[in-house]
């Protein structure tokens, strides 16, 4: 009755990765709050800044232009946080010592969660975007820039996802990997997404004007509303591109190093 | 002779500075139930972390299946089934997901999967309960597909870290069964557990584990005349047991052994004389003494 078929050839790395994809973005679709949370969220935070920030801000009701692309990657980076809780949950749970004494690459639980928050990040992406052409946002890019512009998210979201995912590896718990991730989450609040940078004082300038959310806001909206781009683009994807490196290497070693110490 | 599933020689472990393992010798022939008992802290789910690859040893040569857990880790695991302490399921998805996330994982196309998720549902009782979220389902409901989940594909060496704790006593008889059923099919299955009963039903051989080292081996009676025919219980002044002994029964031993522990024990302190349970056998090789003479 319990009887099973001869042993088979472990799964390929292919079919690995199609497994955990489909499995973390299954746990996406079912946690409905998280997903309603998502796509509220940078949606209530657009229409704040624009109705009840915008007109003090810049009365000429141009705001939304402005606040646009920082909401986006406000957005993102508030959507890819939730991956640090997601891993940091699979790693407390028994479940990943089945997967790790399955003959596979087991760190593809850790990728299939990173390409769910992707696709869950991209569609509150396009949500948000629906809603800001509803308030009043006019971009004026070309289908190349449109491009463009979702390659330079993409490649933000892509970026925060690992460095949450790293986050989730490295947490003692759940709830210690969301607080880690909230602490993130201030960075677009130092940055250009929400006022200039040379609204800011001196010494908070020096800091707006070097961190990794400045240029990739800078590049997003010089894409789609034209402001000029400067060098900003080369130093978005430079951040990005090296942030990502990190934060992968980062997920490795944490990976490998808890397997051992469990 | 019968090939063995699992040597074990002069396996050490420590973290940090806690040994958890010092100095284990094993071997378990293939197609047997080995139970290893053991209060908590003792030990065993180090050790079967360690032979399904999880934790690297300090010391010693640990081969199961054939193959060595450092060097040979990939066979290994092709090797190799393990159902951890705390049910490792995915509790997000439906029991059905989780064989067919399983099947695939392990390599059986969509079809097998689908196949072999169906007959494990019937052959486990799950069917009624096949779509619903795991998050649901009662603790031996999850255990059931615990161990479903570890035989989606054959592995000749199952691992099985205390598959009943916490269950009632159906959900335990029923899990026996299925154990038992594995066992004639000659899979070897390793098993740990604190019950003395299931070691006695279900293991072929049981080793006690004590404070990292293997304080006895054999069959369960052999274990219990190790331990002796008698042994003598010094019950305080409120009938309850502080210490047992054993004893061949002989009035030389029982007078000697008296004479022994009659320095120690607190004044009020009774004796009684009695044959052995394999209860007795457990607390007579893992009870540390001198805190129990000092309660």
């Amino acid at each position: 009755m319990i009887a099973t078929d001869k042993s088979v050839k472990p799964a390929s790395l292919m079919t690995t990765n199609l497994v955990f994809i489909g499995r973390s973005l299954r746990h996406s679709l079912r946690n409905t709050e998280a997903l309603l949370m998502a796509i509220m969220l940078p949606v209530m935070l657009m229409l704040l800044f624009t109705y009840v920030f915008g007109g003090a801000i810049d009365s000429s009701g141009d705001y939304v232009n402005y606040v646009v692309p920082g909401i986006i990657l406000l957005c993102a980076g508030f959507g890819s946080s939730s991956t640090a809780v997601d891993v940091s949950n699979d790693m407390t749970n028994g479940i990943i010592d089945r997967f790790r004494t399955m003959p596979i690459k087991s760190l593809s639980v850790v990728t299939g969660h990173v390409v769910a928050s992707l696709a869950r990040n991209l569609f509150a992406t396009g949500v948000v975007f629906g809603v800001a052409l509803l308030v009043g946002f006019r971009p004026n890019a070309s289908f190349i820039e449109w491009v463009l512009a979702i390659a330079v998210i993409t490649l933000f979201i892509l970026t925060f996802t690992w460095l949450f995912a790293a986050i989730g590896l490295v947490a003692g718990s759940p709830a210690a990997a969301s607080g880690y991730g909230f602490a993130l989450l201030f960075l677009p609040y130092l940055s250009s997404a929400f006022v200039p940078t040379d609204t800011m004082p001196s010494w908070l300038q020096g800091v707006a004007n070097h961190q990794p959310i400045t240029p990739v806001i800078e590049t997003i909206r010089g894409l789609l509303t034209g402001t000029p781009l400067d060098d900003s683009a080369w130093w978005a994807v430079g951040w990005c591109l090296l942030i990502l490196a990190i934060a992968f290497l980062w997920s490795l070693s944490s990976f490998r190093k808890k397997a051992g110490r469990r | 002779m019968k090939q063995s599933a699992i040597e074990i020689s002069g396996l050490r472990k420590s973290f940090g500075k806690q040994t958890v393992l010092s100095g284990v010798d094993l071997t378990v022939p293939a197609g047997t139930v080995f139970a290893l008992l053991g209060p908590n802290g003792a030990g065993k789910t180090t050790l079967i972390n360690i032979m399904s690859t999880l934790v690297s040893p300090d010391e010693g040569k640990i081969r199961v299946g054939g193959y060595d857990v450092l060097t040979e880790r990939e066979q290994v695991k092709q090797n190799i089934s393990l159902t951890g302490q705390f049910a490792a399921v995915d509790e997000v998805l439906s029991a059905e997901e989780n064989l067919r996330m399983i099947g695939r994982l392990s390599g059986l196309s969509a079809a097998q999967s689908r196949l072999r998720t169906e007959e494990l549902l019937r052959a486990f009782d799950l069917v009624d309960a096949a779509k619903k979220r795991v998050k649901t389902f009662s603790g031996g409901m999850r255990r059931r597909l615990d161990l479903a989940i570890s035989l989606v594909v054959s592995r000749p060496v199952i691992f099985l870290d205390e598959p009943t704790t916490g269950l009632d006593t159906i959900s335990r008889r029923a899990l026996w069964d299925i154990i038992s059923q594995l066992a004639r099919q000659g899979r070897t299955i390793f098993l740990t557990t604190q019950y003395l009963e299931e070691a006695d039903q279900l293991a072929d051989q049981i080793a006690v584990i004590n404070g990292g080292r293997i304080v006895a081996s054999g069959s369960a009676e052999q274990l219990k005349a190790r331990v002796g025919g008698e042994v003598i219980e010094l019950l305080n002044a409120h009938d309850e047991v502080i210490h047992i002994v054993p004893t061949t029964g002989s009035i030389q031993d029982i007078n000697r052994t008296l004479n022994e522990l009659v320095q120690s024990v607190p004044p009020g302190t009774r004796v009684n004389i009695r044959r052995p349970s394999m209860d007795d056998v457990f607390v007579a090789l893992t009870s540390n003494e001198k805190e129990v003479l000092h309660v």
